[in-house]
């Protein structure tokens, strides 16, 4: 499998890096916690997810630092056109559902079952069901989001992006059950990054245009 | 869907993609859409049961190949050359991050009966056993040429021209042999016929270099493969749109297009709804009616449950069997990879053999690469038309790619996708261009 977490660097070499997913129904929040985690941010009208292809944010736990590269589904989540590439090899996801919605629980559940199929065996999973400021329009109970995650072993929160309640909370508690040993050597051979190499980073040189 | 849009994609396979990608970094707002609930089109990759569901295999058991999830079987075998183009998109579009590659273990050549390394150095060259040592001097000062020979310099030329100068002289003044020009032409320059020897040197010596430069990079073999199959790269570019503004939809049947007085594209019907575009870009199975056949490729997908023999166990190789060697006008590929990469269950291989339709016994064709793969668990065969657009698209704004063809990577998809993208801006592609874009983005996002 692909060997992961990756090493990241020299300089930081206690900090481990992985691989951490967004998924849920359009909508539920999943930009917003991920802006609130990375900036500490909330915008009331949060424009569709543009740009966001990468964020990366670090927590520690039991003095080790672990890095986040947190995806966001760049909006393809809307038309249920959500490429598998985005969530393949992901050691962490979460998955966001709007607890004054209750279809959205109900795609949440789905999401869990295509991670089950799709995803490592050993990725780890936190159930959120966000927009938790707004409890009086509670469409679901916290104890039937709590009993359903606690069935599929994942970490379960209540969260609020625009409050910020619990946010860090999750990627704390998804950070503690990560693995925090270095990878054993991938014994099928080791991949290569292809932007490693320095002719590739100055690129755009006049060699770069032609096209023969 | 009642949106307006500057560009409207159909079908998600590479070239779609990539174009897609293109178009919304350059601030194109981009509707894109799939009549299939699934990315790729005909280059997708497939799990076991899609895969035998997509070949008519609905109801065999395959209870015998582990989980049907751990597959992702290429339906076009392709290989990307380190050096090529299609690597310097993905770094330059940033989305190599999105993919994990490994190189290919190795890639060989078909020779009298025996499978042979193809040499990735001059040391290995000249110390291989496809070339005797008379041949393999000569062969080495061709090299040496080539290596030197820059386009733009002339002191470089030794006083020839290779924009007139033919293949076929170059290998005259050589003292070249049929032996070595099938080695060069085939598995160096990776042409699939002959029809190379009577045109200008010049593209031959870019090959050879595009070949060398390739193996430079990771020494193995030129070749790269991504992780759980190529099905990944279209999807990579389409999450590059989408990051850049660009909607996506799949299971979106096409029911037409509307068109202005003078026929241009104004919009795409879909589901009863019309979307409002200034373009279309397509592959050609959505628009049969502007597009003409151009032959056939046959293609044989194998699993197997071991290494191609005589490849050193590798998890990953080529084998190219030149025209000459079997009687033929084209060359017939092989292409294994393996559990090692993502597209199997584990110690399963899947090995793809194809190549340009000769007879009106296309699988007998095959038969020479077949031969090299030893038992075979399944097969899955199809012969496909290849269609070429019969324009360029400008007149009616409807621009449509060309089928993938035999070759076994993907240079002649990214001259398409060039071809296209000039055709559509009305200007010469310039990565320079598409790195101030995205660096302007990088600001904006971060600032
Ligand atoms: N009240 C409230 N609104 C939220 C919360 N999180 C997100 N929103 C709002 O919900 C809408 C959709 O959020 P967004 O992050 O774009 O959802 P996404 O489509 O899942 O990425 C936006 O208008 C947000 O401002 C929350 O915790 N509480
Ligand atoms: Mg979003």
């Amino acid at each position: 499998m692909s060997g992961r977490p990756r090493q990241n660097g020299p300089a930081q070499a206690k900090a481990l890096q992985f691989k951490l997913v967004l998924l849920g129904e359009s909508a539920v929040g999943k930009s917003s916690l991920v802006l609130r985690f990375v900036k500490g941010q909330f915008h009331e009208y949060q424009e569709t997810t543009i740009g966001a292809a990468f964020l990366t944010q670090t927590v520690t736990v039991d003095g080790v630092t672990v890095k986040f590269e947190i995806w966001d589904t760049a909006g393809q989540e809307r038309y249920h056109s959500l490429a598998p590439m985005y969530y393949r090899g992901a050691q962490a996801a979460i998955i966001v559902y709007d607890i004054t919605n209750r279809d959205t629980f109900e795609r949440a559940k789905s999401w869990v079952k295509e991670l089950d199929r799709q995803a490592r065996k050993d990725i780890v999973i936190a159930l959120a069901g966000n927009k938790f400021d707004l409890s009086n329009k509670r469409m679901v109970e916290v104890e039937e989001g709590s009993a359903y995650a606690q069935e599929h072993n994942l970490i379960f929160m209540e969260t609020s992006a625009k409050t910020g309640d619990n946010v860090s909370n999750v990627f704390v508690e998804i950070a503690k059950m990560l693995p925090k040993v270095e990878p054993k050597p991938n014994n099928n051979g080791q991949t290569v990054r292809i932007d490693d190499n320095q002719e590739a980073q100055n690129g755009g040189g006049p060699g770069c245009c032609s096209k023969n | 869907m009642d949106e307006e849009y500057d560009a409207i994609i159909l079908g998600t396979g590479l070239k779609e993609c990539v174009l897609s990608g293109l178009l919304s970094v350059s601030g194109k707002k981009v509707l894109h859409m799939d009549r299939n609930g699934y990315y790729g089109g005909a280059c997708a990759s497939m799990y076991l049961e899609q895969l035998f569901e997509h070949f008519g295999k609905k109801d065999c058991d395959v209870s015998g190949y582990g989980k049907s999830r751990n597959w992702n079987v290429d339906l076009i075998p392709k290989f990307l050359m380190a050096d090529g183009v299609l690597v310097k998109l993905l770094i330059f579009t940033g989305v190599t991050r999105y993919l994990e590659f490994k190189q290919v273990d190795g890639s060989y050549v078909y020779k009298a009966g025996k499978v042979h390394k193809v040499p990735g150095t001059e040391a290995e060259a000249l110390s291989s056993s496809l070339m005797g040592i008379f041949e393999k001097r000569r062969f080495r000062n061709l090299l040496q040429f080539a290596f030197k020979y820059e386009e733009n310099i002339p002191s470089t030329h030794e006083g020839l021209d290779l924009t007139k100068v033919t293949m076929q002289q170059l290998y005259e003044k050589y003292s070249l042999d049929a032996n070595v020009r099938d080695f060069v032409g085939h598995a160096i320059a990776l042409y699939r016929d002959d029809n190379y020897i009577t045109e200008p040197a010049l593209a031959t010596i870019n090959r050879m270099k595009l070949y060398f430069n390739s193996i430079a990079k990771y020494q193995k073999s030129p070749y790269l493969y991504p992780l759980y199959g190529l099905g990944e790269l279209p999807q990579g570019f389409a999450r590059l749109s989408a990051i850049y503004g660009g909607t996506y939809m799949l299971n979106k049947p096409f029911e037409g297009i509307t068109r202005a007085e003078d026929g241009s594209v104004t919009g795409v019907t879909s589901e009863g709804e019309t979307a409002k575009c200034k373009i279309v870009v397509a592959d050609p199975s959505y628009f049969p009616e502007k597009c003409k056949k151009a032959g056939q490729v046959v293609r044989a997908i194998c699993l197997l449950q071991h290494p191609v023999p005589n490849t050193g166990n590798s998890q990953s190789s080529q084998i190219i069997i030149p025209q000459n060697q079997v009687g033929r006008k084209s060359d017939i590929y092989v292409l294994c990879v393996s559990f090692a990469h993502n597209v199997s269950a584990k110690d399963w291989y899947v090995a793809l053999v194809s190549t340009t339709v000769e007879t009106d016994n296309p699988e007998a064709e095959l038969e020479p690469g077949m031969r090299l793969l030893g038992p075979v668990s399944e097969k899955f065969v199809s012969v496909s038309d290849l269609y070429v657009p019969t324009d360029d698209g400008k007149k009616d704004n409807i621009y449509v790619s060309a089928s993938f063809d035999a070759t076994t990577h993907f240079e002649t998809t990214c001259e398409d996708i060039i071809k296209i993208y000039e055709s559509i801006t009305g200007h010469p592609f310039d990565f320079s261009e598409l790195d101030k874009k995205l660096e302007e983005f990088k600001n904006l996002t971060e600032g």
